[in-house]
């Protein structure tokens, strides 16, 4: 199970990489989303899971298909990106994935994989945590919100155009 | 038995890909997927360390990314959306003025 959502993840996000149309790059994404999600389920964390498919996929892809539509020319044709620096950026992938999977596999982990008994109710630890432990954090998580979305309303306003 | 390393393994290629992604397409929208597409890759990983944690604090710490990635997205995305309305075009490399 774990194997088979990993590698619809990862097999997925280079969907997004190869394909050249927008909007399949956008699917391809949600799918990859979907799986990461799930892949979050099975890591003991449901309510991360859930939060996944609540906000990236409910709400961020849908914002970004938004953007994408607003920002072509809807002329009936195949919504199609051109690339650059496609050597440069496939090397920089490469070499960044063969470093830090040497890194990874030449590391010990025999402490984090010793098994712990986890609380019952997961959901129960992370609501008391965000109301005490993690207070701070969560407010200023509220203003950074608030705050980015007057950022968003105001940029994109429709501004009168300074005439000479 | 899942361990720490398969999270591991799975954050860094969409970690990886996500950076190609960043640097090769052109269009701008493209490039904030791959950007959104990293910080899933630090998603997993940080819910990959904290599996055996009973205290769960990178499950916490994968909330305030979440968050924080969609504020980002939302002002990225009004960004992308005036930078079109004043050039006319959605690619990264076409704008070279500032202040037109």
């Amino acid at each position: 199970m774990f194997y088979f959502f990993g590698l619809l993840a990862v097999i997925s996000a280079l969907g997004v990489l190869f394909t050249r149309n927008v909007l399949y790059a956008t699917f391809f994404l949600i799918l990859s989303f979907f799986s990461v999600a799930s892949i979050y389920v099975l890591g003991n964390a449901s309510f991360i899971g859930v939060t996944q498919l609540l906000i990236y996929v409910g709400g961020i892809l849908i914002l970004m298909i938004f953007g994408l539509m607003l920002t072509t020319k809807l002329s009936g044709k195949v919504l199609v990106t051109e690339s650059h620096n496609k050597r440069m950026g496939v090397i920089l992938g490469v070499v960044f994935f063969s470093v830090l999977s040497f890194i990874i596999f030449s590391a010990n982990f025999e402490v984090l994989n010793k098994s712990v008994e986890m609380p019952k109710k997961m959901i129960e630890v992370i609501g008391v945590d965000l109301m005490s432990k993690y207070l701070i954090p969560f407010e200023i998580a509220a203003i950074l919100l608030l705050i980015a979305l007057i950022g968003a309303a105001v940029i994109s306003e429709k501004r009168k155009e300074i005439k000479e | 038995m899942i361990t720490v390393q398969h999270f591991l393994v799975i954050g860094i290629s969409l970690f990886s890909i996500g950076l190609s992604i960043v640097v090769i397409k052109k269009n701008a929208i493209l490039v904030l997927l791959g950007v959104e597409l990293m910080l899933n890759g630090a998603n997993v990983n940080l819910i990959g360390f904290s599996i055996n944690d009973p205290q769960i604090q990178g499950q916490i710490f994968a909330l305030f990314v979440i968050v924080v990635a969609a504020a980002e997205a939302a002002v990225a995305l009004a960004v992308v959306v005036r930078m079109y309305q004043y050039y006319a075009t959605s690619n990264v490399d076409e704008p070279n003025e500032l202040k037109g």
